[in-house]
Parts: C-alpha cells; sequence; structure tokens
C-alpha cells in the first residue's frame, strides 16, 4: 500500500454485470466501475460535459459513453475522447479483484477535504456528442 | 450439314465451353450430357447453398431457357459409359448410342476419397454437387455432431454450413494447417483461431483412418489411436480429374486428360476441359483456368485456332461470411531473389503476406481483410515490376480521385476472375446494352455472378463509366460493423446470429459502439421475434432500466394510457404515487399521457408496482401512443369511433420495439383534433371510411403522412396498419423514423409491399408480428423480477475509507 491512498473493498465483482459499470458512493465521492471482463476499471461517475452519470453509459472497448450527450470517456486515462487533447479530464483509480470483491484504491487525502474538479481545459460544445440516443420525445 | 457436337457434362467447364463456341459460329448441332438431373449451375455457390445464404435457384446458371433457344439438346441424368473412338460414338448408361462429329470430355473431377475404413457406412457424405448439398441439409439438424475430414477450402465452407445448420462440427485435418496448398503456418493460424471463433472445432495433424458405427457412422478414429464421436461424416479431402473416358477413348492421360495449349488432346476430333485435362502437368480444381480453357478450345474448335492457354495463375478465396481468405500464385520463400512482405494485426486478425521474386509479385497471402485482391491478382498476372511501388505493396497511398483505381486499369485488365470478363467488355456492354446497374451487368456479361470478389471493383467501373449509374446510397451501419444494415439483417438471418457479442466477434471489430451495439439489439430482437439472447449492456440505460434518463440523472416514468383514455380511479393512483415518492414534476404529455419526472432509479421497481399500469415505452424506440380525439362516444362530429380503434390499435402493438419511436393516432373525422395525419401511423375516421396513412411527422421535420389505403371496417383499417408497422420494423435501417422510410421506400413500395402484396408476403409479415407479440412483455414486470440484483439497486460498499 502506497503512502497516501488505500484499498476500499467495495462489491462482490458479480454485481457489475460484464460490459456494464454501476455506481457507489464512498464517503463523498461517487465513483463508477466497470466489468469489462478481464479485469475492473474505476472513474469518477461524472461527466466533463455537464456531469452526466457515467456509470449508466454504454461500454465500448476501454471506452464509455456518456449517456447524456454521448461524450467518450477513457476508462484507463480519463481523458475525452476525438477532442484532441490528452488531458484528463475525470479521475480514475486502480481497481483489482480479490476473493471475488472488487477493490478501489482511493486517495486519504481525498476524503478529508471534498473533491474538486480536475483542471480540464477543453472548451467544449454541447451538440458535440455525435448521437443523442436518450432524445426526448413522449 | 451441320456438324455434331456431343458434350458429355453439364457443368461450369462444359457449358462456358459451349457457350463460346456459340460466339464464334452455330455450325454445330449440340447434345449435352449431363449425369445429374439439374440444368447447369454454380457449383462454387454449393457452399452459400449449404450456409442457408443462397437456395438452388439461385445459383442456377443457364435455365432450361436458354437450352431451347441455342437448340440444344439436354439430356439429364444420363452418364456416358463408353467411347468408340474409330466409330465416332458414346454409349450412355441408358443404353443409347449418339454418334458425334467432335466430342468434348467436361467430366469434371469427383472427390478423392482416402484409405479411411468404412467410408461405406450410412452417414458418410461427399460435398461435390448439389444432391451432395441437398443430402447434407437433409441430415444437419440443431445439435447433431458432424465431422468434416479435409480442411481445405471446401472442408472449411462445408464445415461453417453445416455449423449455420446448427450442428456441433468439428473439422479434422493430415496437415498442421489448414488450408496449406494455399496459406503458410501464420496465416493457417489466424484463419483456424477465426474458424475456432464462428464455433468449428478445428483438429491438426489428425491421420483419420476408420468411420466407426456398426451400420452408421457414429464416430471416426484416428491412426494416434484417439477417437471423437460423429452423427455424420463429410469427405472433403481434395479431388481427382474424371479422365476415364479420355482413357476409354485412348487419348493420352496422365493424371488428368493431356491436352497442349490449343486445348487439343491426342485425338484431333476429341477435346477435353475443366477439371478432367492435365495442361504442362497442372489440373486444376478451381474456377477461372475453366473459362480460360473454355475460350482457347472454343477458338480451335470451331476453326478459328489461334488463342493459346499458357496456364492459369491459381486464385483462391474462401467463401465463408465474416472469414475473409485470399490466396494466389506461389509463396515458397526458400528460392533466392526472393522477399516476403508480411503485415500483421492480432487483434484485427489480419495477416498479409507477399512474396516478391525479382522484383515482381509470385504469390500473396490475404487473411482478413481481402479488399486489395484485386491489385494483386493483377500484377500476378501483369507480371508488374514493383521495385518502384516497395513502399506502396501492402499500403496503397490514399486514392484522390475514386475514379483514379478504375482509371489506372488497362482494357485488357480481367475483372471478374471466375467469368474471365474484362474492363474492356464491361465498358463496351455498358455503351451498347445501356447499363447502369450491377444486376443488369450481371445478366448481361456474367460479371460478378461467380465467388462475388469482384462486386466492389464492378461497382466502381459502372460509376465511373456509366452515365447512369445511380449508386445505391448504402452507408455502413459504423466502424465497429462495416455493413449496409440491409446486409446485416440477411447476415444474422441467414447466420443464426442470436447476440449482439457474437455479431461484434464474427463480423465487427469484437468490440463494438454506442452507435452498432443497440442498432444490433434492435436487429437481433426484430429478426428472431424476442427469441434471442439479450444483452443489456450492448443496450442504451433507457432499455436497461426501462424509464428515461433526465440531465440530472433521474429518470421519467411514463405509465400506458392506452388511448390517452383512462378514469379517476387511474388519476388518483397516479397522484398517490406522485406524492408517495415526492416525484418534483407532474406533466401532462403531447401524447395524452402523465409523464412522472424526477425519480431515483432505485424507486423505479415500487414506483411501477404502486402505479399498477404497463409501462408507456416513453423511453425506448418502440411504439409509445395512439393518440385519440373523443370519436363517436360525445362528440358531435365524429363519424367512426376513434377511441375505440386507437386502444385496440395499441393494445395489438404495445411493448414491441421499432427502429425508432413511433407514434400513431386515430381520429373520429377530417377535422383531425388528434392530429393522426402527423403521426407514423394513423387512422383518420371519414363518413363509411377509414384512412390509414404513414410517414407523417412533427418534431424536427413536419410531413403530412401518406395515404396507405382506404378501406371500410375498423378491423380493416387495423390490419393495414399493423401490416405497415411489421413492414417498418423489418425494414428500416435503425433510427430512421417512419417519415424517413416511406420517402427512401417510397410510398408506391411500401403499398405494394403490404396492402397490395400477395397473400402469402401479407401472412408472412402478420405471422413474424404475431410471434414477436407473443413474447413481448410489459418490461415492468422487471420490476419484480429484475434482470440482475443490481439493476436498479444503488450498490453500497462493504467498506468505508478508514483515515
Amino acid at each position: 500500500m502506497s503512502g497516501d491512498k488505500v484499498w476500499v473493498r467495495v462489491t462482490q465483482s458479480e454485481n457489475i454485470p460484464l460490459r456494464e459499470g454501476r455506481s457507489v458512493r464512498i464517503d463523498n465521492r461517487e465513483i463508477a466501475v466497470f466489468n469489462l471482463g478481464d479485469r475492473f476499471l474505476a472513474i469518477d461517475n461524472s461527466c466533463p460535459h455537464k456531469g452526466g452519470p457515467l456509470s449508466e453509459g454504454i461500454v465500448s472497448g476501454t471506452t464509455v459513453v456518456c449517456p447524456l450527450h454521448a461524450w467518450k470517456v477513457d476508462l484507463n486515462t480519463g481523458t475525452v475522447i476525438g477532442q484532441g487533447s490528452e488531458t484528463p479530464c475525470v479521475r480514475t483509480y486502480q481497481a483489482r479483484v480479490q476473493n471475488g470483491v472488487v477493490d478501489v484504491e482511493l486517495p486519504i487525502e481525498l476524503t478529508v477535504k471534498p473533491p474538486t474538479a480536475m483542471g480540464c481545459t477543453i472548451g467544449l460544445d454541447i451538440n458535440a456528442g455525435p448521437l443523442l440516443l436518450g432524445e426526448r420525445g413522449a | 450439314m451441320k456438324q455434331r457436337l456431343v458434350v458429355v457434362g453439364n457443368g461450369m467447364a462444359g457449358v462456358a465451353c459451349v457457350e463460346q463456341i456459340l460466339k464464334h459460329s452455330p455450325k454445330f448441332e449440340i447434345t449435352i450430357f449431363g449425369d445429374e438431373t439439374h440444368v447447369n449451375y454454380n457449383r462454387i455457390l454449393l457452399s452459400c447453398v449449404l450456409a442457408g445464404e443462397k437456395n438452388a435457384e439461385d445459383i442456377v446458371l443457364n435455365s432450361l431457357d436458354w437450352y431451347e433457344k441455342h437448340r440444344i439438346e439436354l439430356r439429364l441424368g444420363v452418364r456416358i459409359t463408353h467411347v468408340n473412338a474409330e466409330g465416332k460414338t458414346v454409349t450412355g448408361d441408358d443404353g443409347s448410342v449418339v454418334p458425334f462429329d467432335k466430342l468434348l470430355i467436361a467430366t469434371g473431377s469427383s472427390p478423392l476419397i482416402p484409405p479411411i475404413e468404412g467410408v461405406k457406412k450410412k452417414g458418410v457424405f461427399v460435398f461435390r454437387n448439389l444432391d451432395d448439398t441437398r443430402a447434407l441439409l437433409d441430415h444437419a439438424a440443431p445439435g447433431k455432431k458432424a465431422v468434416v475430414i479435409g480442411g481445405g477450402l471446401l472442408g472449411l465452407e462445408a464445415a461453417r454450413g453445416l455449423q449455420v445448420q446448427g450442428c456441433d462440427v468439428t473439422v479434422v485435418h493430415l496437415m498442421d494447417t489448414l488450408m496449406e496448398r494455399q496459406l503458410d503456418l501464420v496465416g493457417g493460424g489466424y484463419l483456424k483461431a477465426k474458424m475456432e471463433c464462428l464455433g468449428v472445432k478445428v483438429l491438426l495433424e489428425r491421420n483419420t483412418v476408420a468411420v466407426l458405427g456398426k451400420d452408421k457412422a457414429e464416430g471416426v478414429a484416428f491412426k494416434d489411436g484417439t477417437s471423437i464421436e460423429a452423427d455424420f461424416v463429410v469427405i472433403a479431402a481434395g479431388i481427382r480429374p474424371n479422365a476415364e473416358l479420355g482413357r476409354k477413348a485412348g487419348l493420352a492421360v496422365n493424371r488428368g486428360i493431356v491436352v497442349n495449349d490449343h486445348m487439343e488432346t491426342s485425338n484431333p476430333d476429341i477435346f477435353a476441359v475443366g477439371e478432367c485435362v492435365e495442361h504442362n502437368g497442372a489440373c486444376y480444381g478451381l474456377v477461372a483456368p475453366l473459362f480460360e480453357q473454355g475460350k482457347v478450345l472454343a477458338a480451335t474448335i470451331t476453326g478459328n485456332k489461334g488463342p493459346v492457354y499458357s496456364g492459369t495463375v491459381q486464385a483462391a478465396k474462401l467463401k465463408i461470411m465474416g472469414v475473409d481468405v485470399f490466396s494466389a500464385g506461389n509463396f515458397s520463400e526458400k528460392s533466392p531473389g526472393v522477399d516476403a512482405v508480411r503485415y500483421e494485426d492480432p487483434a484485427l486478425g489480419v495477416y498479409k503476406k507477399l512474396i516478391v521474386h525479382d522484383g515482381k509479385l509470385a504469390g500473396v497471402i490475404l487473411v482478413g481483410d481481402t479488399s486489395e485482391s484485386h491489385r494483386y491478382v493483377d500484377w500476378l498476372r501483369s507480371k508488374t515490376d514493383l521495385t518502384n511501388m516497395r513502399r506502396q505493396l501492402l499500403f496503397p497511398g490514399p486514392a484522390v480521385d475514386s475514379g483514379q483505381d478504375v482509371a489506372e486499369m488497362a482494357d485488357s485488365k480481367v475483372i471478374c476472375g471466375c467469368n474471365g470478363v474484362t474492363k474492356g467488355t464491361i465498358i463496351q456492354a455498358v455503351h451498347e446494352k445501356g447499363i447502369s446497374t450491377l444486376a443488369q451487368l450481371k445478366d448481361c456479361t456474367r460479371a460478378s455472378t461467380g465467388c462475388g470478389s469482384c462486386t466492389e471493383l464492378c461497382q466502381h467501373l459502372l460509376k465511373a463509366v456509366s452515365p447512369e449509374f445511380q449508386e445505391e446510397s448504402k452507408k455502413n451501419l459504423c466502424k465497429c460493423v462495416a455493413f449496409p444494415e440491409d446486409k446485416l439483417r440477411d447476415i444474422l438471418r441467414s447466420q443464426r446470429l442470436r447476440s449482439v457479442q457474437e455479431v461484434l466477434d464474427i463480423y465487427g471489430n469484437g468490440v463494438g459502439c454506442e452507435v452498432c451495439k443497440p442498432a444490433l439489439s434492435y436487429m437481433l430482437d426484430m429478426l428472431w421475434c424476442g427469441d434471442h439472447d439479450e444483452d443489456r449492456s450492448a443496450r442504451f440505460i433507457n432499455d436497461r432500466v426501462h424509464a428515461n434518463i433526465q440531465k440530472d440523472g433521474t429518470f421519467s416514468v411514463v405509465p400506458r394510457i392506452r388511448g390517452g383514455v383512462t378514469s379517476a380511479e387511474q388519476l388518483r393512483r397516479i397522484a398517490d404515487v406522485a406524492d408517495k415518492y415526492k416525484v418534483p414534476m407532474v406533466k401532462i404529455t403531447g401524447s395524452q399521457r402523465i409523464d412522472l419526472l424526477g425519480v431515483k432509479k432505485a424507486d423505479l421497481p415500487k414506483m411501477w408496482a404502486d402505479l399498477g399500469m404497463p409501462s408507456g415505452q416513453a423511453y425506448t424506440k418502440g411504439v409509445r401512443m395512439v393518440k385519440t380525439c373523443v370519436g363517436t362516444d360525445f362528440c358531435r362530429f365524429g363519424v367512426q369511433d376513434s377511441t375505440k380503434a386507437g386502444i385496440e390499435l395499441e393494445r395489438r402493438l404495445e411493448h414491441l420495439y421499432t427502429p425508432h419511436k413511433l407514434k400513431m393516432g386515430a381520429v373520429g373525422c377530417p377535422r383531425n383534433c388528434a392530429e393522426a395525419t402527423v403521426k407514423d401511423i394513423g387512422l383518420v375516421g371519414q363518413d363509411g371510411t377509414w384512412q390509414v396513412v404513414v410517414g407523417g411527422a412533427a418534431g424536427k421535420k413536419v410531413r403530412k403522412a401518406d395515404l396507405l389505403i382506404t378501406v371500410e371496417s375498423t378491423e380493416e383499417a387495423l390490419q393495414a396498419a399493423t401490416l405497415f408497422f411489421q413492414y417498418y420494423r423489418e425494414n428500416a435501417n435503425y433510427l430512421e423514423r417512419t417519415y424517413d422510410f416511406v420517402e427512401r421506400v417510397s410510398i408506391e413500395k411500401v403499398r405494394r409491399d403490404t396492402v397490395y402484396a400477395p397473400l402469402a408476403v401479407q401472412q408472412g409479415l402478420r405471422e413474424r408480428l404475431r410471434k414477436s407479440k407473443r413474447l413481448a412483455r410489459d418490461a415492468w414486470l422487471e420490476g419484480d423480477e429484475p434482470r440482475h440484483p443490481t439493476q436498479f439497486v444503488q450498490i453500497k460498499p462493504m467498506e468505508r475509507l478508514q483515515v
């Protein structure tokens, strides 16, 4: 265990279906955990665009597509795909499975002070998403 | 007097040669003998028949009309058993003796049966002709264990065909790599992986010594002492030329009937063509040589001797959907002056190897991506000097001008290798016959009727040359699964694919995205009428929890209120639910429904239970609602009972999914209070009739619906509406609203294919709709029986952070 981080036992791995995500609230952070079959990945459950719940998105390889406006976030790096920027906009966390339980590694200091938004500088357009799957229309 | 030409063999080689002879002169009176009882068909497409991609009728090359038109006497089901070369007669197994002036032997080849004990047992098949294919189709059934002996082109195609029919298939191969005559070890490895990905088991280096079982095949035994079970066995271990008649006629025969460069045998009045011949020491078992030989032979036999046959560059393409394998030429790396240029990507399953000998292409192997095969075949045939193109061998520079490719080809370039059709021939046909579609081109020149690998090139050529060419504007679904949607529907249906991941693994990049996954989910649901392996991870969140996600991550709940007709009791219940769950907003929608907005995911199942009403599907690409006016019950003007009709229409279609959301309306008079003429499907009541209208819109686009039909009774109106509904489900692209669909297809065609379609077609649509409806259920019932334990439940961490 590193000095300023700690592994937290989150949930039985079978609670997260294959190629889906689930959100979990740990203290004051909401984290989205994804089951990619061969591994689990964890990121903040908030799209840098409009705060959409990334855990509800369709998983495409190691990318999740935000359910609100189809922004694509790389689950490994936290970068937004297709915006030509390498800057991570979503915080990522180490995840592992031990004895059938998914663990997520959290920085200790984050639990003391509330999380702050990461330094995402890219200006993005709300209509940039390619396809609004959840378009309203009752 | 005309000379009598007798042709022994009614297969591709013999008939193609006769076609060439007819082009030269009508000087012959022709009789063709065929021991099969079918007209000439495309033998290389038998594997497509076995795989369910084509019917037997689809692969016919020459219909009876063609034989009649050319006054050819066709004797089917007669095998020629003897040739009297001196007396110039042939004798059939029916006892008939027929004289000839010239004889053409085109007897093809037979399956090679390796020395395996027990091959005469029941349940042992070969795969050579249409009757074999039919026998295999009769025998194949889901769950049956099939063993295919031979891992060459034919064996693999047979294996996949049987597997598509539901069999559990194992391919047994003697050598250490599949298709070893066409591939190297690496390429064979990629192919093996792909076959296994399809679900076909592969056993290499197994020498089959016996078919086990008493009277009937029950398994096969190998030399190493092991064995496997089998319900039936297919032997596809190669072919041998049928040269027996040549021997009987006293011709020079080695492995095949020996012919020279003019396609002459050792007897000036007897000719031979196709797989039964041997030219320059080589016997061919592929299709292109037949056509090249046939052309030369036709010139020689009609007295126009001149053209010579100088052998064919062997090219082979595996015809298994989704398994692209192409090989041509010679790929031995051992000789001096030979370079092997390679590229491989294990993730994509792509392997390419070019063998360059003294600056010229000598051989090519393509696995996983055969799109450039025509370029390589061209280089092989024309012996192009590649010295200056070394950097572009595997990766051509981006084409600036899409017509460039075509413009760079010489007129003599063979476009269709199967039928030997050159670019010049196609251009000539376009100019002389005014050809503008691929179908016309096929009819007129035969191009692209063989293996189909030149289809794309033919399209390019047509586009470049034909003034009237109309490009079929078919967009691929997406980069992950690069097929147009209609093609995908065919693939899914014929290949019996039942899960999204299976489709992605076999026909896509294995990953998928937010575009193709929901589209494939829909297609599978529609094609299998709900009887498929639904993968929730491939669906949008709305379809995972049956509610519409809102900007803050909460959901909205819209219960089904059929026809917009509710009751005080129902409204009271809705109000109680809104109170109990502290719903922030209750809204009357534009669709005569009530929307409860701002609901937490975890509350959804409880709310649904408290409401006791079915899902209104307001969150999905599916049947939304039927909006109605008050009809005849109270309205002074109503002339048709629109509420009753609308409620019934909604009841018949509710819970079903559609390519895009589907909204309907029913109005009792032409005043159109419920706006039926701007709905996807509308019923407009008139005095004594109903107008059924389709393709209306009042959203992003405003469009007045087209009239589908006018009928007298309400039941007829409902029938017409549901007919269109299923037609839209089956033929529209995903996310294509009816108003775009109707415009793309044209309302005339929609009418022809639905309300004016033959009864059998209408019954087919109805039956599939009935099947889908039988399995469709109210999605909200999942509240009581979740698909997954955490479908609606917020996960709580097992521990807190200890600081």
